[in-house]
């Protein structure tokens, strides 16, 4: 047998972006030993990449704004799919999530009173994100990163779970990997977090990092968590479409945000056909109420004109884009034209700082004197491992998530923004009940030694097998399956025909071969993170075939309406002996005193 | 004619084994427009070496993991766009020679993380005020827009070619102190050990480092000079030694 080396912790938390640091702080505070696991060095978690902002109802630009207008946003954008409780504790607790963040050393852009600046997004009603130019989750992870280092965590580099331990029908530890020499590390621990992030590896066009793969997902699930909302894919407006080095790579929405303005190739300002009649009086009317608009956020200052179009809701904007090129007017490259160089080019080169660069470097554009090109790339998963919205417990006991692997505080859409505050939020809330949980319970649970053997034969099988085919090759026809078949718009013929592809690609992916030893090998490496995507893709395939109507980023072409029945209801997929299972559960029900909130008396219109 | 108008083929040498064993591997790849030396090296992973070691993560010049050495000079990966190269001329793709080889183009950077352990941490001064102007940031923030790619550490002579790891904490960490020493609300007194531990006295203001950065930090002129001069107020002034004498201040900010 493989010998491995062994770490004892009270609580392992899994992943180092924004929700592992702020749940390992958190559960470290508390008086707890505590593992950080990461499969990337430190402070190179997706976090890193968060350009916009993170949302809090500060009130600094916008002094109406408060956490009940948050709340509605929220719940609004994620068609009332959201976990209410957690809509309800991520806008009421956000704002103190941000100070503490600059009481810990993070720098933010200032108003004109020396506060925190906060700038406008998509579907939020007022100017909510605080941010740092175009590189906001940089500063979040930095700062999260440096107060780590000094709370006395221990942190486990280039590590990877590859399955959780159980004690009977409680987590146990885990199984793991380090990349860089491919040695066995079993962890004992009394409670795992769980926040290893996304799925968007499934994707060919998307704008995740190797690191999204769904290890987390995968691992809840064979763990016997249940996930929900899986089919709930956020496909984010405005992703690079040139030149095909970049394509997929980000465009942020602040440069929407920023007064940034779509035109399909005749010039048509487009957005305008696209808004819900029912959210049509949140936006200006005409060009010049937009333009007023802009104006005044240019300055920072309050006013009763209404945002721009481009400031719809993200799923909105995407399917416009893409109606728009497939209605053969597209930009040249198959995307549309965004355009901010109407603006003073000192101003675009202060306020989205890394674009201006992204675009002159990687695509020869002066983005402040041409209009960008971009079209739709897979950015987010809405759902995820299902959670207590007050701990971040999961349905197995001793497992607890956060981030964006798990689910419910998003709905069916996600606000822009709402990302970065959910890791603050639910990250602290997190770590704070998986410590209270591991206190809770005497002694470590016992680790089974017949799991482990079991688990590091199948890790290592791929590197002895005599043939198969590439992992790379796998990875490449589920992005393909899955670009193609379970994309924007979805539709029952395409969705079974996934599913019998899956099918076939998780047999494909079981029986891969890895050339070349255990130090350092990617191929190796990607032969598990395939597996686990393939668990996710079904499971997205499997609730998308289920959810019989369009809401949210869940678009289905034989079912182009809401479904009132379908709007009470999560769908949850759980392992059984013969296969996933995904059925519909009941969402929990809003208490009046925050239902009251939705009358139309409350609402004021901004 | 360049690389990267398309169609077209460019050669890569590419460092392939550890440091006990190692050699340089000719590749071929098809070259596509905009394409970076990351893409080819993704590439030849997918197509002809499956175990080739390398970090990346964003792919988009933000998150420092893709450090290494195109044709000898220090650069991420995922900005070195083909079509900058010579036409017709290898691109040679080696590992930063300044950390440890694990294996093919990934080092050993363990050493950044344990220097970034030891400085004094941001520590807000009591009853300070969380008011301040843009103005009044400006500075620190260009320090905070470092992805820790540790390119200038792996360019910096003190620690490449003299090796003196242990005595300097290298210009990334001096960007760190003084992004902490200009912060408007902090208390703490680094320059102790701006002194003794980071040895700041050891640079010599080569500005090799800002060459190489790739988020144009002003490293030598906005964050060592200004601390160097801080320790040499401190330590070496005569005047503002009997000023602290008389005053009891530090001189701190
Ligand atoms: C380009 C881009 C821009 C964005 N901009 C914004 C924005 O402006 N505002 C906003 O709110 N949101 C934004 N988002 C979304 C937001 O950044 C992410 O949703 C968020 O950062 C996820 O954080 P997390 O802590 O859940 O996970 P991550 O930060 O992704 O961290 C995941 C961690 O898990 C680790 N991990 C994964 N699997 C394993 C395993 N098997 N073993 C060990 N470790 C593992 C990884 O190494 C990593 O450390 C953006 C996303 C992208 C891609
Ligand atoms: S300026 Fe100083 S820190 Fe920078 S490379 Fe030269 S010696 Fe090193
Ligand atoms: S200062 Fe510049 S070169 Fe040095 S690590 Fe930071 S970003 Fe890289
Ligand atoms: S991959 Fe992130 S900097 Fe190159």
């Amino acid at each position: 047998m493989e010998r491995y080396e062994v770490h004892e912790h009270d609580v392992l938390v899994v992943g180092a972006g924004g929700a592992g640091l702020r749940a390992a702080i958190e559960a470290s505070a508390m008086g707890c030993s505590v593992g950080l696991v990461t499969k990337s060095l430190l402070g190179k978690a997706h976090t890193v990449m968060a350009e916009g902002g993170v949302a809090a109802a500060l009130a600094h630009v916008d002094p109406q704004d408060g956490w009940e207008t948050h709340f509605r946003d929220t719940m609004k954008g994620g068609s009332f799919l959201n976990h209410w409780r957690m809509a309800q504790l991520h806008a009421q607790e956000a704002p103190d999530r941000v100070r503490e963040l600059e009481q810990w050393g993070a720098l933010f852009d200032r108003t004109k009173d020396g506060r925190i600046l906060q700038r406008a997004f998509g579907g939020h009603t007022y100017k909510r994100l605080a941010h740092v130019g175009d590189r906001t989750g940089l500063e979040m992870i930095r700062t999260l990163q440096d107060r780590g280092v000094h709370q006395g965590f221990d942190v486990y580099m280039e590590v990877t779970l590859t399955r959780l331990l159980k004690d009977g029908d409680r987590i146990a530890g885990a199984v793991a990997y380090r990349r860089d020499d491919g040695g066995i590390v079993v962890f004992r621990a009394k409670a795992v977090v769980l926040c290893t992030g996304g799925v968007g590896k499934a994707w060919r066009i998307t704008s995740n990092s190797w690191e999204y793969t769904a290890d987390g997902q995968a691992l809840a699930y064979d763990a016997g968590a249940e996930l929900i909302d899986m089919e709930f894919v956020q496909f984010h407006p405005t992703g690079m479409v040139w030149p095909p080095g970049v394509m997929g790579l980000l465009v942020t929405e602040g440069v929407r945000g920023e007064g940034g303005i779509l035109r399909n190739r005749q010039g048509e300002r487009f957005m305008w056909k696209y808004l819900p009649e029912a959210r049509r009086h949140e936006y200006a009317a005409d060009e010049d109420e937009a333009r007023r608009w802009v104006e005044a956020a240019v300055d920072a200052k309050q006013t009763n004109d209404r945002r721009p179009p481009e400031l719809s809701t993200r799923d909105n904007v995407s399917r416009a884009i893409y109606t728009e090129v497939k209605e053969g007017r597209g930009s040249p490259h198959g995307g549309v034209f965004l355009d901010i160089s109407y603006l003073p080019a000192d101003r675009v080169k202060r306020k989205l700082p890394s674009m201006y660069h992204q675009f002159m470097e990687l695509a020869d554009v002066d983005i402040t004197r041409t209009p960008m090109e971009v079209g739709p790339t897979t950015h987010y998963i809405m759902g995820g491992i299902r959670v207590e919205p007050d701990t971040g417990a999961g349905t197995v006991a001793g497992l607890f998530a956060a981030g964006e692997s798990a689910a419910g505080m998003h709905g069916a859409n996600r606000l822009g923004g709402n990302s970065l505050s959910d890791l603050l939020v639910f990250g602290r809330r997190a770590g704070a009940g998986a410590a209270a949980y591991a206190k809770g319970l005497g002694s470590t649970p016992a680790v089974n030694e017949a799991e482990i053997e079991a688990e590091v034969a199948d890790l290592l099988a791929p590197l002895s097998r005599g043939q198969g085919e590439s992992p790379y090759d796998v990875h490449k026809a589920l992005q393909e399956c899955m670009q193609t078949l379970v994309g924007i718009y979805r539709s029952q013929a395409d969705l079974e025909k996934a599913l019998e592809e899956l099918e076939r690609l998780r047999g494909r992916a079981r029986a891969v071969r890895v050339e070349g030893s255990r130090v350092y090998n990617p191929g190796w490496h990607l032969a598990r993170d395939v597996q686990n995507l393939v668990t996710a893709s079904e499971a997205i395939t499997r609730g998308a075939l289920l959810r019989k109507e369009s809401r949210g980023a869940h678009s289905r072409l034989d079912f182009p309406n809401m479904d009132p029945q379908l709007g009470t209801v999560n769908m949850c997929a759980v392992k059984t002996a013969g296969g996933m299972r995904v059925s519909p559960t009941p969402l929990p029900q809003m208490p009046a005193e925050l239902k009251a909130l939705f009358e139309p008396a409350k609402e004021k219109v901004g | 004619m360049s690389h990267g108008n398309g169609g077209g083929e460019a050669t890569f040498k590419v460092f392939r084994g550890d440091a006990r064993k190692n050699e340089e591997i000719e590749y071929k790849v098809p070259v596509e427009p905009g394409m970076v030396v990351l893409d080819a090296i993704h590439w030849i992973q997918a197509n002809r070496a499956p175990d080739l070691a390398v970090r990346w993560n964003c792919k988009a010049a933000k998150c420092g993991s893709c450090s290494a050495e195109v044709n000898g000079k220090p650069a991420l990966m995922c900005k070195s766009r083909l079509d900058h190269f010579p036409a017709g001329e290898p691109i040679r793709v080696r590992p930063m020679k300044t950390f440890p080889i694990v294996k093919d183009l990934v080092t050993d950077v363990s050493w950044n993380f344990e220097v970034n352990k030891r400085i004094p941490a941001f520590k807000p001064r009591a009853n300070a005020e969380w008011k301040w102007q843009q103005s009044d940031i400006d500075r620190a923030q260009e320090f905070r827009k470092c992805i820790e790619c540790f390119l200038c550490q792996d360019v910096c002579h003190v620690l490449r070619s003299h090796e003196l790891k242990h005595q300097f904490a290298g210009p990334r960490f001096l960007v760190r102190i003084a992004a902490l020493e200009m912060h408007p609300i902090d208390g703490e007194d680094r320059l102790p050990f701006v002194k003794d531990q980071a040895g700041i006295g050891l640079c010599n203001i080569t500005k090799c480092c800002s060459e190489v950065c790739p988020e144009s930090i002003h490293i030598t002129d906005n964050a060592i000079i200004p601390l160097k001069e801080r320790v040499v107020d401190r330590y070496y002034d005569p005047v503002a030694m009997i000023w602290r004498a008389i005053t009891g201040k530090n001189g701190k900010k």
